[in-house]
């Protein structure tokens, strides 16, 4: 499947989920188990988008120490409650600058 | 209305509790009980369309950081700005590229950019009830149906505040989201991202976004479960593959029963 297939078929889908959501009459996705696996989905995807990311080095595992050290300062600035854009900035930040001296 | 967005508060969590310090000052404004005459402005508009602008900005820079996320990648140009243009899903935009920059497997990158989307199709519900679009007007609310935008419509106190808050969050953030993209892009096609510390873009915005959600009941479980699943599987399945795998731990944990008699609906 060609890069392009894809960039359009998951943008098609994607948008398709949207008009799902703002045309299905509302009982039809009001079932708790259904909301709960749906408020659940992207927190095992997020999770496993952050070790993949890290870890994984196309089947095999290895990890850059400067982006662990950066996504670990912007995590301490999650802790800290720093905003969104915040921690997006530390994160980056402190990966160039770790690349840079080190 | 609004006790039916109560009632499903669970699922707008999802991009409220990571808006909640952007709109308190819009909410303390609006949430205010007493009801407006349809003919006067409703309370707290300038609130909202500077929290709205205020959205465009950090749009911007993310938008700024997929485009060079994705050029690194390996997108062209134009394929980062159709991403943004027609799919316009950060999560799923940024789990896509990412699964396509390691060789992966291009149905396990369609697959992992549908599956985060499928909340979107659970906040149209609201946004529908609050927007009420009509005939073509329907087609681009859903595109605008994202987490800022619905977290901005669903914490306004009354209807007109909420449609508001959507259109003005929806406009601001595809405009600034598809420049920042378009610039990243043609940054990112030139330099050598790494050096800006882009590499820890993706994963400290996926971070962010999950952070204020293992709040909930069950996610931490779900959250290790999912870690797990996905590290086994690094070795053994195409890039992409341990990531659609890990979306099983969410369903199967949606899919058992609720236990000792807790309430679902607020687990804060």
């Amino acid at each position: 499947m060609s890069t392009w297939l894809t960039i359009v078929l998951s943008s098609a889908g994607c948008y398709a989920l949207k008009l799902i959501g703002v045309s299905l009459p509302e009982s039809v996705l009001a079932h708790a188990r259904v909301q709960r696996i749906a408020s659940l989905l992207p927190v095992a995807m997020l999770s496993a988008l952050i070790v993949t990311d890290l870890f994984d080095s196309n089947r095999h595992y290895s990890a850059d120490w400067h982006t662990l050290a950066g996504v670990a300062v912007g995590a301490a600035a999650l802790w800290r409650g720093r905003s969104l854009l915040m921690v997006f900035v530390l994160a980056i930040a402190a990966t160039a600058l770790l690349r840079l001296i080190a | 209305m609004i006790a039916q967005m109560m009632l499903r508060g669970e699922i707008f969590a999802i991009g409220l509790r990571g808006k909640r310090r952007n709109l308190s000052a819009v909410s303390a404004v609006t949430r205010s009980p007493t009801r407006a005459a349809d003919s006067e402005p409703f309370a707290g508009r300038t609130e909202i369309t500077r929290a709205a602008g205020g959205i465009g900005v950090y749009a911007g820079l993310f938008g700024l950081a997929f485009g060079a996320v994705a050029a690194a990648a390996g997108l062209s140009v134009p394929q980062a700005a159709a991403l943004s243009a027609v799919m316009f899903t950060g999560a799923s935009q940024f789990a896509l590229v990412g699964i396509l920059a390691v060789a992966g497997s291009p149905l396990a990158a369609l697959a992992a950019a549908l599956l985060l989307g499928v909340r979107n199709a659970f906040y149209g519900v609201p946004v529908a009830g609050i927007v009420r679009p009509r005939g073509l007007g329907r087609l681009l609310t859903a595109h605008f149906v994202i987490d800022e935008t619905t977290a901005m419509a669903v914490a306004q106190g009354e209807r007109r505040a909420g449609r508001y808050a959507f259109w003005a969050t929806g406009i601001s953030l595809c405009s600034m989201w598809n420049l920042g993209t378009l610039a990243g892009a043609l940054i990112g096609s030139s330099i050598d991202t790494s050096s800006l510390g882009l590499d820890a873009a993706a994963p400290a915005i996926f971070l962010a976004l999950l952070w204020p959600q293992l709040a909930r009941d069950r996610a931490a479980v779900v959250a290790i479960g999912a870690v797990a699943v996905a590290l086994a599987l690094v070795t053994i399945t195409p890039a992409g593959v341990p990531i659609i795998a890990a979306a099983g731990v969410a369903i199967a944990a949606g899919l058992l029963p609720e236990h000792g008699g807790r309430g679902e609906e607020d687990p804060s």
